[in-house]
């Protein structure tokens, strides 16, 4: 339990320029002398990158040679940096909770970019802002919570696989649920596999061989999360298996539901007998039935367009790949590729491309703008570069349409509290730092759920997301955030047993005791603080996030003496 | 020089807080008058503090949040909701409640961040500078608001605000369920009752004071303060202390 520090603030600011980021904006050495004469501020710096060994260590060294017991870091935003400095603080012995974060790139340099006096003068009050609440900071104790070595993985498709198999061959009990009523997900659609060639079935075969002789791997199919509960090391989770419900404790949770594909319906002449997707020519092929010869593929169907902006990244190389296919095995079949732009990233994908022209497959550019006319046999696009519209015609047309997110991704993102993009693609921590995780602990992702990915990359993230989980699973115990809510010793008298808290809270984390007292279980607290801005008497307090806290910050912002 | 508003936001951790970094990553410009202060949920932001805001001179205070059902915290947002409609509700009887914006933002809404500050900036600027403003606050005004402070600060108006959801929504202890209408009703009288106790402890700790006078600086019919003189004296909060003629002079206990 944290008890009021009595020591006085002996504060360091330190201002990052992150390269040109914020420096490039604003007088970070003005900023740091400015920071050197707010209350209580003892020591100031700026630095070229404050989150870099150098500047990390001129941290250190400042904390050791000022005796600094607080310290203020204004540079990107504390959702991906915030653990760096902590840990860096505790390095040299001060309680990592000392420590305060002032966000002066993400949400000022980068936003106020015509206006550096403007963004100046913000970075300035954040800054006041931010050693105001540094003064006020409490060292904290963190909750220690024992972890359940067991991993869920939601989705069986080539990512939930590899995760699966990556966390159970490192020894963990691992569970798979998969909604469909067999393993596969997208392979189970597809005919060869760009760039190797290898058979989609081949790959799968070997797959769901490994899961079968895998111990400790169970598998669940037409299966679904129904419900959970609990946090990190210990989510309580309800499957539904075809109506039946299996109760499990898991330590980790990893979303690998892919994604689905975009059907066009009522576009380009789509019926799914002569005018088809790529997933129906794969199967066209995998049965051996293609006997046309004038073949016209058209990409970006629904794709890079108002409505869905993103570009699906498959589709390219899957048409070269059934193209090439075609070709190989019919060397007399005309094959035109109707494209916006081609891409074919990396030395692999780029050589199939060269391998199709070689093949004779035609590339013609179309745009936006100048609409594709489809008809009955022929296809009229208007080609760029000669500057009219030419005639192509088909017996089979195939539409490469994007992947787009799973329809039910809304709800498991509900169930599971973490977010989807605007696309309903679920949305990681951070793009570069945090790729795999979601922001909640525990929960990780991989695959095409977060965006379309090749199968390639579905395994490759498949391994990350595993690793990522691995980081928490490896161990008894993990040390989880100290900031929950409490009831302070010096506030128990406040109490008027009124349980607004009891009811307010969503976590079940506020009992009546056998002493008719209210009492806060710390490891169901996840500290969002309602209970305390609805308490009746103001006695609950919100570690890390207190009163006291934030109306110092309001003061500070405000710039007035408090009445 | 045009009037720059000087505005307070309170963006959740989770939603809006990651949304107003993506617009940060995606280099979305706007307006840089807000200052953020970074909470766990929108439901933590205590009343208090937006009085607080407001006392200081600033200009507005914009409160954001995850959009509903997509609460980190499941339904901390529901209770930010019931919270900001009683502080709207405090400050319309001092026509301060276009100063103060609940709104909602996901983590992906860069742009709708964006947008929204500089509308609720823009809105700022139409209206004007606030009257609290530092160098020259409106007295009055303030001594208002600080009684609005006190009176959402009650037992009464926050335990009554903290059941909300439980007595609209599920029943009270006796299994009855309330309508809104009825709550509302409720809580529009304690809201007023409460005003105006606060106002009134506030007068009298200063100096004790008659009804009558009570009545003049308050600007309310002596009848209705002399109800509330006498509620006060029940929770022993005012008491008597003399009669000067045939006149009671209560003070503060």
């Amino acid at each position: 339990m944290s008890k009021k520090s009595d020591e006085n603030p002996r504060i360091g600011v330190f201002i990052c320029h992150c390269g040109s980021n914020i420096g490039g904006l604003i007088d970070c050495k003005k900023l740091a002398e400015y920071s050197g004469t707010l209350p209580e501020v003892v020591y100031s710096e700026d630095n070229v990158y404050t989150c870099s060994e150098t500047g990390l260590n001129a941290i250190k060294k400042a904390i050791k040679d000022y005796n600094l017991n607080r310290v203020v870091v204004a540079s990107c935003t504390p959702r991906t940096h915030e653990p760096l400095f902590r840990e860096c603080i505790a390095e040299v012995g001060l309680n990592e909770y000392l420590f305060n974060f002032v966000n002066i790139r993400d949400q000022c340099t980068w936003v106020h970019m015509k206006d550096a006096e403007g963004a100046y003068k913000k970075a300035r009050d954040l800054v006041k802002m931010g050693a105001a609440r540094a003064a006020k900071l409490e060292p904290l104790d963190k909750v220690s919570v024992q972890i359940q070595p067991v991993a869920l993985i939601i989705g069986g498709g080539v990512a939930g696989m590899s995760a699966a198999l990556n966390l159970n061959n490192q020894g963990y009990e691992t569970h798979l649920i998969e909604k469909e009523d067999q393993l596969g997900g997208r392979l189970t659609s597809l005919h060869t596999l760009f760039p190797s060639n290898i058979d989609a079935s081949e790959l799968l075969a070997n797959f769901v061989n490994k899961i079968q002789l895998a111990k400790n791997l169970t598998i669940y199919i037409s299966a679904k999360l129904r419900k959970i509960d609990g946090f990190v090391g210990n989510y309580s989770v309800e499957i539904d298996k075809a109506g039946e419900i299996i109760k499990l404790m898991v330590g980790i949770i990893i979303v690998a539901v892919g994604a689905s594909l975009f059907i066009p319906k009522h576009m380009l002449g789509y019926d799914g007998k002569k005018r088809i997707t790529q997933q129906e020519l794969e199967v066209i092929l995998k049965n051996n039935d293609l006997n046309t010869n004038n073949i016209v593929m058209i990409q970006c169907v629904g794709a890079r367009n108002e409505e869905r902006s993103y570009c699906s990244s498959v589709c390219c190389m899957t048409a070269l790949k059934n193209a090439i296919f075609i070709s190989n095995k019919n060397p007399g079949a005309h094959i035109t590729i109707l494209f916006r732009d081609l891409y074919t990233p990396g030395t692999k994908y780029e050589a199939m491309y060269r391998k199709a022209r070689e093949l004779g497959i035609l590339f013609i550019r179309y745009t936006e703008k100048k609409e594709l006319k489809v008809e009955e046999n022929e296809v009229r696009v208007f080609n760029e570069y000669l500057g009219e519209e030419i005639i192509v015609p088909y017996d089979l047309l195939v539409l490469s349409t994007p992947l787009i997110a799973n329809e039910d991704n809304k709800a498991l993102a509900r169930l599971l509290k973490v977010p989807l993009e605007s696309n309903d693609f679920f949305l990681e921590a951070h793009v570069k730092l945090r790729p795999n995780d979601f922001a909640t602990d525990g929960i990780f992702i991989g695959g095409a759920a977060k965006w379309p990915v090749d199968i390639t990359e579905a395994i490759t993230q498949g391994y990350a997301a595993a690793s990522r989980a691995s980081t928490i699973l490896s161990h008894d115990v993990i040390e989880v955030e100290g900031t929950t809510s409490y009831l302070p010793e010096w506030n128990k008298n406040l109490c008027s047993g009124c349980e607004v808290c009891i009811k307010v809270c969503p976590y079940k984390a506020i009992i009546k005791n056998e002493h008719d007292e209210i009492e806060i279980i710390q490891a169901l607290c996840k500290g969002c603080g309602v209970c305390g801005a609805t308490c009746s008497k103001q006695a609950i307090e919100i570690k890390h996030f207190t009163n006291e806290q934030i109306l110092s910050e309001i003061y500070a912002c405000g710039g007035r003496d408090v009445y | 020089m045009s009037f720059e508003p000087r505005i307070l936001g309170f963006l959740c951790n989770w939603c809006s807080y990651a949304g107003a970094d993506l617009a940060g990553v995606s280099r979305i410009q706007y307006p840089p008058n807000m200052r953020v202060i970074r909470v766990m949920c929108s439901g933590r932001v205590d009343p208090q503090f937006i009085f607080e805001a407001l006392q200081q001179g600033l200009d507005g205070v914009y409160v954001m949040g995850c959009h509903i059902g997509d609460c980190h915290y499941l339904e901390g947002n529901h209770e930010a909701i019931k919270k900001f409609n009683m502080v709207i509700k405090f400050l319309s009887i001092v026509n301060l409640e276009n100063r103060v914006r609940l709104d909602w933002v996901s983590a992906s809404e860069g742009v709708r961040f964006s947008e929204l500050v500089s509308e609720f900036i823009q809105d700022i600027k139409n209206i004007g500078p606030s009257p609290l403003r530092r160098d020259c606050p409106d007295k009055r005004l303030m001594e208002k608001l600080k009684a609005i402070e006190r009176a959402a600060a009650s037992d009464r108006i926050r335990a009554l605000v903290g059941r909300e959801r439980k007595i609209t929504e599920q029943e009270n202890v006796y299994g009855e369920k309330v309508s809104q209408e009825i709550y509302d009703e409720l809580l529009n009288t304690a809201i007023h009752d409460e005003y105006i106790r606060s106002r009134i402890l506030i007068l009298l700790e200063k100096e004790p004071k008659s009804v009558k006078d009570i009545a003049a600086e308050i600007e309310i019919d002596p009848n209705k303060v002399l109800e509330n003189i006498l509620v006060l004296k029940g929770r022993a909060q005012v008491d008597m202390s003399e009669i000067v003629d045939i006149t009671p002079i209560y003070v503060r206990t």
